[in-house]
């Protein structure tokens, strides 16, 4: 998919550009590429603050503590998930990661979670209603602190990088309450109708 | 006070550390580390997705397609300018940002469209990325409601986006 985006963008801009006589259009193909070392060294610095602080809050036990209380919530959210079952705590690992931001380093947590998760579904090639919640709770991206967003933001020169965090951490609670009532809407649908 | 939040969450975890006898430096360092390779493994996407966006944006194709579906987003009171970041942001993470990068550039971050811009990448992210990466890691192919229900989620983040804005600023 990302290749018909990508040479879609190449190639309509181009087309578009020339159809418009804009001759700055080999200028921007030849610049453009800059922009990104600007943004890879704003979004870098957070993410080595961010990964070498969470280092720290690993080895000192207390990510594990935050873990465990997350998990109780997590069992609400997964009531097919076995008690003290490994999934739980990939999973929020997964979350912890998001909500810091830290996409990258959420993924492979969410990788390992999938794989247990198609463990307890009797490696079914089906979804079962536990990976739906989990990729609605990614998808819907539990977010305290926009680590990529608050870099660019600096990057462009904003007086205040950190005043949208409030309002993101709002938008974020509600649209992840929202999106798991509707997942749990699916869910019983969806039985009603196929099984 | 959330303008304190990430600071005193830093320092926290830092005295914690301490307290339970954690080789602090060291273990930043390693961090940092890490760090250094995510953002280099990063580079090559974003490098691609900045040159392909800054051509789309540049030839302003964009605004021409929008122009006609104006007076209707007007209608609701839904900024067009975010347009292309509602857009782009279920479909692929690294074109997002860039868009983003693109907004906050054009329109100031502290604008009211910058703003919007802000919370609206900070606070969904890339449900058919995801969906295909964390589906197709384990070879599902009974996909279920999962997409429907991303997508549902991803327009409901943009209105609750917008709505907050309007009332926090």
């Amino acid at each position: 998919m990302i290749n018909y985006i990508w040479s879609f963008f190449i190639i309509f801009g181009t087309l578009y550009s020339i159809f418009k006589g804009n001759i700055n259009l080999s200028n921007t193909l030849l610049t453009s590429g800059s922009t990104s070392i600007d943004m890879i060294f704003s979004i870098g610095s957070i993410i080595c603050l961010w990964l070498g602080v969470m280092n720290i809050a690993m080895k000192s036990g207390l990510l594990e503590i935050f873990a465990n209380k997350l998990s109780i919530l997590i069992r609400f959210l997964f009531p097919e998930i076995p008690k003290g079952d490994i999934a739980i705590s990939y999973i929020s690992l997964n979350i912890i990661m998001n909500m810091l931001g830290l996409g990258n380093a959420a993924t492979p947590f969410g990788l390992k979670t999938m794989k247990e998760l198609k463990r307890l579904n009797n490696d079914s090639d089906e979804a079962s209603r536990s990976m739906i919640t989990f990729l609605v709770i990614n998808t819907a991206s539990v977010t305290i602190i926009p680590t990529t967003v608050i870099s660019l933001r600096v990057l462009n020169g904003s007086n205040n990088p950190n005043e949208i965090v409030s309002a993101c951490i709002i938008t974020t609670f509600l649209s992840v309450v929202l999106a798991l009532i509707i997942d749990r809407l699916f869910y019983f649908l969806w039985r009603k109708r196929y099984v | 006070m959330f303008n304190y939040l990430v600071p005193i969450m830093v320092t926290f975890i830092i005295i914690y550390g301490l307290y339970k006898k954690v080789d602090i430096f060291d273990t930043f360092i390693d961090g940092v580390k890490e760090g250094i390779n995510t953002s280099f493994k990063l580079f090559p996407t974003i490098f691609a997705m900045v040159i392909a966006i800054t051509i789309l944006t540049s030839s302003n194709i964009l605004l021409d397609i929008s122009k006609p579906l104006n007076s209707i987003f007007k209608l609701l009171s839904f900024p067009s300018e975010i347009l292309p970041l509602a857009i782009m942001k279920p479909i692929s993470g690294s074109s997002s940002i860039v868009i983003l990068n693109d907004i906050l550039n054009k329109y100031n971050p502290d604008s009211y469209i910058g703003r919007i811009a802000s919370v609206i990448g900070g606070s969904t992210d890339t449900t058919i990325y995801i969906m295909s990466l964390y589906f197709g890691s384990i070879g599902i192919k009974k996909t279920k409601y999962a997409l429907i229900v991303g997508l549902i989620a991803d327009l409901l983040c943009i209105v609750i986006a917008i709505v907050t804005i309007n009332i926090l600023f």
